[in-house]
């Protein structure tokens, strides 16, 4: 091959990375507007664009007051929560499967998400405000981390039967936590206030709680779209990636503390969502390929999309609303019954 | 250049590998480690790239080494050329992403390996034969001017290992330092211009091929009876390995030409 062919060839090969980020930032979008419109108060689409615009640009919107306050006041926020949260937990989790070398792996498989409902519920129990709950969820959730990590990572990555093993140990010694932290709660006052919380639920959702989730989430996707390629070379293991001339160490450091602190912002405003990290990276590898630069991005949108769309679900299916966490686990846990089936057989090659 | 001088090294809480390595690895040249399964070769190697520290001793490297792994075909189904632009991570800034030169370069070495066509594979799918080829593609693409590779023949069928071998010799020609590790001493007899030989934890010899590949050497090495015999019928440059077995144990016949 002639060296002009090596540079077309090149050039070819990175322009085709951006089809799917684009192609799923269209989805999230679409997800989005879709989600402002519809409910018990339905909102035609022209009107949610125009209040959105109205907000956006110095224009005055022809929708009515009700209108904009339903699509701006009370979905609009709700919508931005769920982006943020399912974005962040889709990204966190296929951050922590390429670390840990194991496409088994998500927030809440291995006890994060346990261990940051833990310190969400003592800052609830405590009576602190919503920092000390993002605070107390990201200390835990990372503790959480760091066990799991100490047990179960070796030279050869971390054994996939180690790391579930581990993390269901890790998962119910801060469930345990949890537990005694609602035993000891007041049941008139902080018990339900606990409890309501860790079912998972984006229902209470203002521009505030967007305002607490936005820092950690949006610190922790940054830190970890920035690294996205070394990403791809630790997960090579440790022993190629110093033959490479990486250092694993501080790599894997940045990847695990921007993980926890995802879940923190996640866990504190919403509670225990699972399977949104374990089933949304699977869908984006077998779409993209594993290549972290494209597939991080789009594991965020595709997250964010679906928790969008399952979002609106939760609250449009039936009169009164079910609880996020509780639709997410009933759709992730068969859809990643089949992602398994399918791959059982080479769950390392193809996922 | 590359070079260890009284290095020694044991894993923490047990014997020592080896100990009181000496050699010295010329720019340009070849230098195979030869020693039976479990004497510490991977061991030696890995301190020799950097990858290992050793206790005792020191290793000298005057440029940036690359290593070369075994083949090992599993982890996620990065494309083979995903995996060559690895190679360029010494080149990538810590937040940056690889550059259109990084591309360029990664499919140059495997132009130069001979798997460019094999670039949108992904890496599990390929055989032992062009994963390892991919490997040392990778190390190329690194621009590092030492290589060290991990038994890079190992488990691969003879046009593969022939493959390998041509390969080594002509990036040594064009002026890259070889260390390699084998169970092969004709292909260390083919290639390399230096051999050590790890006989024991403190007995490592090292020394120029044609003075230490002797069949008493060879022999006291895996502690099986081999002969170094000529063999007319191919020719003076032509260079083979017939293998005999026997019930007494005795196993290998090298073949090598006349003087």
């Amino acid at each position: 091959m002639s060296q002009a062919t090596s540079t077309e060839a090149a050039s070819r090969w990175s322009a085709r990375s951006w089809v799917p980020i684009l192609a799923t930032s269209a989805v999230l979008v679409a997800a989005m507007v879709t989600a402002l419109s519809i409910g018990r108060y339905s909102v035609p689409f022209s009107s949610v664009v125009q209040t959105l615009g109205s907000h956006i640009l110095p224009i005055k919107a022809p929708a009515s007051e009700t209108q904009q306050n339903v699509v701006w006041l009370v979905r609009f926020p709700r919508v931005l929560l769920a982006v943020l949260v399912g974005g962040g937990l889709g990204v966190a989790g296929a951050a922590l499967q390429a670390i840990f070398r194991n496409p088994l792996v998500s927030p809440d498989i291995i006890g994060v998400s346990s261990g940051a409902s833990f310190g969400g519920a003592l800052a609830l129990l405590l009576g602190l405000g919503s920092w000390y709950l993002v605070g107390g969820a990201f200390v835990f959730g990372l503790t959480a981390l760091v066990i799991l990590l100490l047990v179960t990572l070796g030279p050869e990555g971390a054994p996939m039967l180690m790391v579930v093993l581990g993390g269901v140990v890790t998962g119910s010694f801060f469930s345990a936590l949890v537990a005694l932290t609602t035993y000891v709660a007041d049941p008139y006052t902080t018990l339900p206030a606990i409890v309501f919380w860790l079912l998972g639920s984006l229902a209470t959702a203002t521009f505030a709680q967007v305002a607490v989730a936005v820092a950690p989430i949006g610190v922790g996707t940054v830190a970890l779209l920035l690294v996205r390629w070394r990403i791809n070379v630790l997960s090579l293991g440790d022993e190629d990636a110093s033959a490479l001339g990486v250092r694993p160490g501080r790599i894997r450091w940045l990847v695990l503390v921007s993980a926890a602190l995802i879940v923190a912002g996640a866990v504190a405003v919403s509670g225990v969502i699972g399977w949104v990290g374990l089933v949304i990276p699977h869908l984006a590898r077998m779409w993209v390929g594993p290549d972290h630069r494209v597939m991080l991005p789009v594991s965020f949108l595709l997250g964010a999309a679906y928790l969008v769309a399952v979002d609106t679900l939760a609250r449009t299916l039936t009169a009164g609303e079910i609880p996020l966490g509780v639709l997410t686990a009933l759709i992730g846990a068969p859809v990643f019954f089949l992602l398994l089936r399918r791959n059982r057989d080479r769950v390392w090659d193809s996922a | 250049m590359l070079e260890l001088s009284g290095a020694g090294f044991h894993y923490r809480g047990r014997d020592w590998v080896f100990r009181d390595v000496s050699f010295l690895v010329p720019a340009g040249s070849v230098t195979a480690v030869l020693g039976p399964n479990g004497r510490g070769k991977t061991t030696l190697i890995r301190c020799a790239a950097g990858l290992a520290t050793p206790q005792e001793g020191s290793v000298t490297r005057v440029s940036q080494v690359g290593f070369v792994p075994q083949a090992h075909g599993v982890g996620f189904a990065y494309t083979a050329l995903d995996m060559v632009v690895m190679g360029r991570a010494r080149h990538v800034r810590l937040l940056g992403t690889p550059s259109r030169a990084d591309r360029r370069a990664a499919l140059e070495a495997m132009e130069r390996v001979g798997v460019a066509h094999l670039g949108a594979r992904t890496f599990p799918t390929l055989s032992g034969g062009e994963q390892q080829l991919v490997l040392i593609a990778r190390a190329i693409a690194s621009g590092c001017p030492t290589l060290t590779l991990d038994e890079p023949t190992a488990g691969l069928d003879l046009h593969n290992q022939a493959q390998v071998l041509s390969l080594l010799r002509s990036l040594a020609a064009g002026g890259i330092t070889v260390l390699l590790t084998t169970h092969h001493p004709d292909h260390a007899m083919f290639l390399a211009d230096h051999v050590v030989l790890m006989m024991g934890v403190a007995d490592v010899r090292a020394g120029r091929a044609a003075d230490l590949l002797t069949d008493s050497s060879l022999s006291e090495l895996y502690g099986v009876e081999v002969r170094t015999v000529s063999y007319p019928a191919m020719g003076g440059e032509q260079r083979a390995i017939i293998t005999r077995y026997d019930e007494a144990g005795r196993a290998i016949r090298c073949v090598k030409p006349q003087p």
